[in-house]
Parts: structure tokens; sequence; C-alpha cells
């Protein structure tokens, strides 16, 4: 560790500079902050995904008054009340969106938001329709916050066996085509397999598209992955009567000779712990907190650490930390416009309540519609992969103007009165602050325009 | 530096940024060098993998109906019959009158050299690429071909949309746009944000760019319902003037499950984008129009488990205009027998998708063979001509 700078540490490693809260000390002090009590969890709440299921089991409860009373009063009457759930679903989504955006502009320890971020990304998932598609946050909040201090393998199992995960890739229909349920639904009704899941835990989750895995260990592991699906009631369940018999080979090894659970297990630990796995994941890392072209050196001392701790991810990021690579200036990636909204809340001092009582439409209005101007949708990237990592893909000149117009026109409803600009700056900025933008900020002739001119300096757009 | 900036010198400066934008080449607003031909190329990138098997049905073949349970297809199905042993997919009915035109035709099991990983990102990467491999390339195949010709300028080529599009990054200087773009400054925060965004090459490139095309976009229309058609209508308006190349993205294609509902509405935007476009260039510049629409691979010859298909190998390439020779399903049908299918599960792929796209640019360019066998797709042999073009 060379030049540890604990601006560097909030803009780089977290959501940028706030006026309320002070920088990491220390790399122990970043470190502990991924360990210790969830203040802002606490102070911030989002729905658990056991209660998000309460949801889905009532919109299932009018779909079949409605399939079982076709044409009648009663069933037009649950179509409404169906409505009514979605609405819910969806207003209850853009608060924990509020939740999300005050968790990142209050937290003292902004690296562990940045690394639930991270590990939601990397297993994205996504309901696709009804009151399922709302359902991201909570399965952010069950099946990755918990985990993101623990071993790869842990957060590895408890993602892809989650039950949005198994709705969104298509698991939960997969059956095997000799198993018990495919042969007692008899060759007239189609059943089968289906690989997406099994795919992208490949490509996706563990050993990366460039690992060493052939079409046949797709096809193997998404027979040994049927059976897992999952109910609104219950949530997971293993259906034995949807797994293939017999044994499955994936990467030359053999698994579930007995169609059981622990087998998957097995699959996915040692998914974790293979070489390609440890040298994907370092790379990402690599790419995410430093830059799209990172040193070699740090993706080397990463897959050593992930490889001799056997995937133990508070060592990972320490690697990361300790790395000169790391601290490296100028500031290289281009915040993608999530992140860009987030700081400028956190830079902006967003008050603790400020969104209590607003509509959904207001957060619509003022977060989620720019975001999809600018070309990230609020939890719909366009695919498993997620979001990209490359600045191009954000400086295009059509999601740029869309900043510059938020930067303009927004910061003013995030906060009671906008700051003085000349503040703003060193608020913002810190030492990051070159002359050229804060002589703008004075000279300009509103306020909201030089906010808005500080937000989108290259300072500010990069980390 | 680190010397300070004082208002005078600020003044002096933003003059300074001012003339220099009216210089240059992004802002001046006559006398364009004259486009290097007069065709027109519209290259739509359709990302997902689409199902070729299920757009034009090889019901002749009677392997399909062993492979595919819900997604025989087929005249009886509602198809409707192309030539006896192709038929088109019912969604795609729109466009019969275009295929009696001999304005619509297709190219069947075509691939990308990519195999085996069957991966969208990857897949579509080297699409894009037109490369034999990833390895070290960063520009896509229509900027190659942008960099090779003189008279290009900064509106002979547009991508359309808030997507990536690779096949059009490059050297070659290329326009983007995207329905939506609003931008309303005063100028002296333009002027300042050319200031405080000077030293960012990049960010300054893209801000400048946003402000000229949101000021030509203001002269378009009220607001037509799908972003597709919004995008379609951009593109043709902007052929019908100087622009030569646009290209975009149409998604939706990934049917892993209940495929004959969820290609539905895939086909119905491409049936109104290639519609839209038509009419919206009028017949003369259609006439001289070529549209491809590529994917980066096929679909499994079979039916999944879940009335989807999963990603495979050989696929489809469609050609729409004025300018194509159409009418026809073009390509070398590999059959779907047992021994006939990429590894007894994808449509075999007997041509390259390259290849194809090569034929059509040289035939509306007239750019050497060589010119694309070298620079545009460099390693691609491009075979004999297929006569896409007429």
């Amino acid at each position: 560790m060379r030049t540890f700078n604990p601006e560097l540490a909030e803009i780089r490693f977290g959501y940028g500079l706030s006026p309320m809260v002070d920088p990491p000390h220390s790399l122990a002090q970043m470190l502990d902050g991924i360990t210790g009590p969830d203040a802002v969890q606490t102070t911030f709440p989002i729905e658990d995904f056991a209660r998000f299921r309460t949801r889905m089991v009532a919109a299932q409860k009018q779909r079949k008054i409605r399939r079982d009373n076709r044409g009648t009063a009663r069933a037009e009457q649950a179509r409404k009340q169906r409505n009514v759930l979605n609405r819910q679903a969806r207003v209850a989504m853009a608060g924990w969106l509020g939740q999300t955006l005050l968790r990142r502009a209050h937290t003292p320890t902004a690296f562990r938001e940045r690394l639930v971020a991270f590990w939601a990304d990397h297993f994205t998932a996504m309901g696709r329709q009804g009151v399922v598609r709302r359902g991201t946050s909570p399965y952010i909040e069950d099946a990755i916050r918990p985990f993101i201090a623990s071993r790869f393998e842990d957060l590895l199992q408890s993602a892809v066996m989650h039950p949005l995960m198994l709705d969104y890739l298509d698991q939960t229909r997969s059956m095997g085509p000799n198993s018990v349920r495919a042969v007692r639904r008899g060759p007239d009704k189609p059943s089968g397999l289906n690989e997406n899941l099994a795919r992208e835990v490949l490509e996706l989750h563990t050993l990366g598209v460039d690992g060493p895995y052939s079409q046949r260990d797709v096809t193997q592991l998404a027979e040994l992955f049927t059976g897992l699906t999952f109910n609104a009631r219950n949530g997971f369940k293993f259906r034995k009567d949807f797994a293939e018999p017999g044994a499955e080979t994936v990467l030359g090894v053999s698994y579930g000779a007995e169609a059981n659970l622990s087998e998957i297990r097995a699959v996915l630990r040692d998914l974790a712990a293979h070489p390609a796995t440890a040298r994907h994941l370092a790379q990402k890392l690599a790419v995410h907190f430093t830059s799209d072209t990172p040193d070699p050196d740090l993706i080397d001392a990463l897959e050593g650490a992930y490889l001799s701790h056997g995937g133990a991810l508070m060592p990972l990021y320490q690697t990361l930390l300790e790395h000169p690579a790391s601290w490296r200036t100028p500031l290289s990636n281009v915040k993608p416009p999530i992140d860009f909204i987030s700081s400028a809340g956190r830079a902006l001092g967003v008050p603790t309540d400020h969104f209590e009582g607003r509509q959904e439409k207001w957060l619509r209005r003022w977060v989620m519609a720019p975001l999809v101007r600018m070309g990230q949708a609020w939890e719909r990237p366009l695919g498993p992969d997620g979001w990209a990592e490359e600045d191009t893909a954000w400086i295009t000149p059509h999601s740029v103007a869309e900043r510059v117009s938020w930067a303009m026109s927004t910061p003013q409803k995030l906060t009671q009165d906008l700051p003085d600009p000349r503040g703003f700056v060193d608020a913002a900025l810190g030492g990051f602050a070159g002359d050229a933008v804060r002589f703008a900020a004075a000279a300009a002739e509103s306020r909201s325009e030089a906010i808005g001119i500080v937000l989108m300096s290259p300072a500010f757009q990069r980390r | 530096m680190t010397a300070s900036i004082s208002r005078r010198d600020f003044l002096a400066r933003s003059g300074f940024v001012g003339c220099s934008l009216a210089a240059s080449p992004l802002l001046t607003p006559v006398s364009f060098a004259a486009a290097p031909w007069d065709t027109r190329l519209v290259v739509i990138i359709l990302r997902g993998g689409m199902d070729g098997l299920d757009v034009v049905q090889p019901y002749g073949d009677p392997a399909l109906a062993q492979l595919r349970g819900s997604l025989t297809g087929g005249p009886d199905r509602g198809a409707h019959d192309l030539d006896g042993y192709f038929a088109l997919h019912p969604d795609l009915a729109p466009l019969m009158p275009m295929w009696r035109a001999g304005q619509l035709g297709f190219i069947h099991a075509v691939s990308t050299p990519y195999r085996d990983k069957r991966s969208h990102f990857d897949g579509q990467d080297l699409l894009e690429a037109g490369t034999h491999t990833l390895a070290g390339v960063r520009d896509g195949w229509l900027n190659r071909m942008l960099q090779v010709v003189p008279g290009v300028t900064s509106r002979t080529a547009y991508t359309v949309g808030r997507g990536d599009m690779r096949v059009l990054q490059g050297a070659a200087e290329v326009a983007n746009w995207s329905p939506e773009a609003e931008l309303n400054l005063s100028s002296q925060a333009i002027n300042l944000l050319e200031l405080v965004t000077e030293s960012d090459p990049a960010l300054h490139a893209a801000l400048s760019e946003a402000q000229i095309l949101s000021q030509m976009a203001e002269h378009d229309g009220p607001r037509d319902k799908g972003r597709h058609i919004e995008i379609a209508k951009f593109a043709a308006q902007r052929l019908s003037d100087e622009a030569r190349i646009a290209a975009f993205s149409l998604n939706g294609w990934d049917t892993h499950r209940a495929q004959t509902r969820s290609i539905g509405r895939a086909l119905s935007r491409l049936s109104d984008t290639l519609l839209t476009l038509q009419d919206t260039m009028g017949s003369s510049i259609w006439a001289k129009t070529a549209i491809v629409a590529m994917t980066e691979f096929g679909r499994t010859a079979r039916e999944n488990g879940t009335g989807g298909t999963d990603h495979g190998t050989g696929g489809l390439m469609i050609m729409a205009g004025g300018a194509v020779n159409g009418g026809k399903v073009h390509g070398d049908w590999p059959g779907l027998g047992a021994q006939q299918l990429y590894q007894d599960r994808d449509l075999m792929p007997t041509g390259d998708v390259r290849a194809h796209a090569a034929w059509v640019m040289r035939g509306l360019t007239g750019l050497d063979r060589s010119t694309f066998e070298r620079t545009v797709f460099p390693g691609l042999d491009m075979g004999q001509d297929p006569g896409l073009i007429l």
C-alpha cells in the first residue's frame, strides 16, 4: 500500500464525497466497514424477499379466481384487484430506489454499498412480468447483501438458487426429459430441458465465456440443475420429480447419481473453486474498481488472493485496496448513470426524509425516467450479463446530453436549497477540483447551471 | 498547468471556443462534400439470436416436423408460402407485398465464424467486428468501409438509438441520434461546459455531438408510437438527405420459452421497421436502398422443453429494399436430417454472413473485392457472387 488517499477512497471505492460524512481514514476502516453492523440497512430498510413473496401469493390468488370464474363479475373484480397489487408493488419498488439512494448518500461505509451493487450486477436477476418484475431489490437484500463478506461459493449458491434467478433464467420449468414428471406427462405435452441458467452460471457467474467448458458441460449442468424451482408460498423448493435420473458429468467430474440438492451444491462449490473462476472474478473486480484496462499485476494479485484463500472474499477486497494500481490517478472509469445520480445525491446531501410522502410519480420523473434516457433503466439491465463496464458505453452523445440536462435541472429537487456553487466545488470534488471548474462554478449565471457544470466536470463524472 | 484563469482569460477563451465550434465540421451547416456514392445501406443488428427456422420455415424439409412441436410452422399453420419449400412466419405477413415485388429476400443457413460457446455477447461482438476472432479488434466492419472511401463527412453514417453499435465504431466519423434527445442551455452554460470538459476528450466530443444533434431533432414531427418506428423514421429521413448509411438494433430475439408468443412481437417490430423505412423514404430513394438484418447466431433445430429454442449456430439473414435481388431464398440449404445438423443440434452453417454483407456492399458502392477481403473483413474469402444486388 503506497498512496492511500481518503478522498480517492471515497470517489473510487464509494459514491463520492459528502458534505456530511467524513471519508475513511485508513484501509482498515474501509475493510471493517464491510463486516461491521449494517447501519444503513436498518435506517433505510428495504423489504426482504419472504415479505415480497406474500405479494406474489396475493397476485396468484387473484389469477386463480379469474381463471375459475371466467366471464363473470367476480373475474372482473379479481382483474382489478390484481392491478391494485401490481400498482402497490410498483410504488414499493420506487420506494426501495429512494432507500437505495439514501443508503448511498449517507453511509459511512460506502465501499460496502459499492460491493453490494457490484455483486448484484454480477448476479443480475429480475422478474419478467406482473408483481415479480418488482422483486430485484428484495432479491439483493436476501441473496447478495448478507454474503458479500463470505466466500464466493456461498454468494454463488445463494444467488443461483434464489427464486428470482430461477424465474429469470427459466430454470423453474426445466425438467429432465426422463424425469418422473416428464414421463408421467407423456410425450404429447412438451417438457424438457432449458439450458439458460446452466449456460449463464458457466459463462457469466463462474468460469467466464473464455473458460474451459463445452456445450456438453452446459447441457450436463442443465440436467443436473433440473429440480431447482420455487413457489410463491414457500419459496425455494427442490423437486425430485423434475430431476433427470442418473449422473451428469461437468468439467470431467461426475455428479448427481442420486438426484438431490447436495449434488447441486457440490457442482457450484467446484465451479467456485475453479481457477478460471478466480481469473474471471479478478478481471471483473479490477475493471470495475480501477479501469477499463486494468494493471495486469492487479489482476494477477486478485487471482492469487482468491485461490490462496479458497475463494474468501475479504482477502480479495484487501488485496484490491492494498495494490498500488488501485490508487493511481488521474480518475479513470466513467460513473454509470445510476452511480452518477447516486453520487450527486451524496454530494448534495439529500436529506434522510427527502423521499417521505413523495408519490411514485415523483421518483419516476426525476430519477427513473432520466435513468432510462441515460441508458440505464433502474433494475432493468438488458440481459443477464448486467450493465456495461466500458466507458464508451456511457459516454455516448445522447447519454451525456441527458446527464447535462439532469445535472442542470434536478439537483434542486434533491435538496431544499442548492448549495453555494463555490463551496460545492470543494464538497463534491475535494482536491480533485481543478482551476477550470472552480472558475466555471463562480462564473455561471445561475446556481443551477453552476451546480450542473460541477456535476458534469470530468472530476465528478469519473472515479 | 496551475495558473488560475481570470475572467478576462475566460472571455477570450469562450470567444475562442465559439469560433472553433463554428468552424468544426460538426457544426458546418452548409455545403457538404458530395457523398461518396448514391446508394443507401441500412444495417440492422437483431440482438438475441433470431430463430431463422421459425422466420423462414423450411416446411418442405420433412425433418422440421420431427424436430419441432409447437413451432412446426408451414402454410398449414398460417405461414405464407414463399417458394413451395420455405414459408414466411405469419407475423411477417405485412411484408408479403414487398416479397412479391422482389424487394425482400433471405439468405438461409449463414453464420459468422463464431462457434460453440454460443454466447450472445461474444457472438454480437464478432458479428460487428467482422473479423475471424476478437483478439485485438476495436472497430466495426461498417466503420472500416467508411475509412477507405474519400468524401465521408460526419453526416454520411448514423447509428440510431441508445444501443451500443460496435459495427459502426471506429476511426471514421459517425453520428448518433436517439429519440427524446433534448438539451436547453444558455449559451454561457454551454461555453462553461466546454471549458470544464476540454481536458477530457471523450466527454467533450460526446457533448459537442449531442448539441448539434438535438438541434437537428427539433425539426422532426410529433412523436410516433414505438421507439422502433421513431428510429426507422429518423433513419429514413437522414438517408433521404445526405446520409448514406444507417445502423441500429432490434432486440427481443432470445426466445428460450413460449416462442410462438415472444418471436411474434419481435417480428412485428421488424415488419413495422421495414415498412416505415420504405414509406418514409419514398420510392426514388427506396429504389437505391439495401437493408440487411443479421443476428449473432441461429437457434437449436429442436424445440426445447419449454416451447422455445436455445442458442444455436446457422441462422438467417434478411435483406430488403429496391436495390436487392429479392423474392428468393438464397443460400445453400443444408437440410435438417439427422446427419445434416451441426453437432446434432443446430442448423449447419453453409455460408458466411460476412461474405453476403460484403457482396451487398460491393454491389452498392463498387469498391474492389480486395477492399472487402483485406480491410473491411480481413481474411475473408467472398467466394462466388451470389447476386444479391440488382
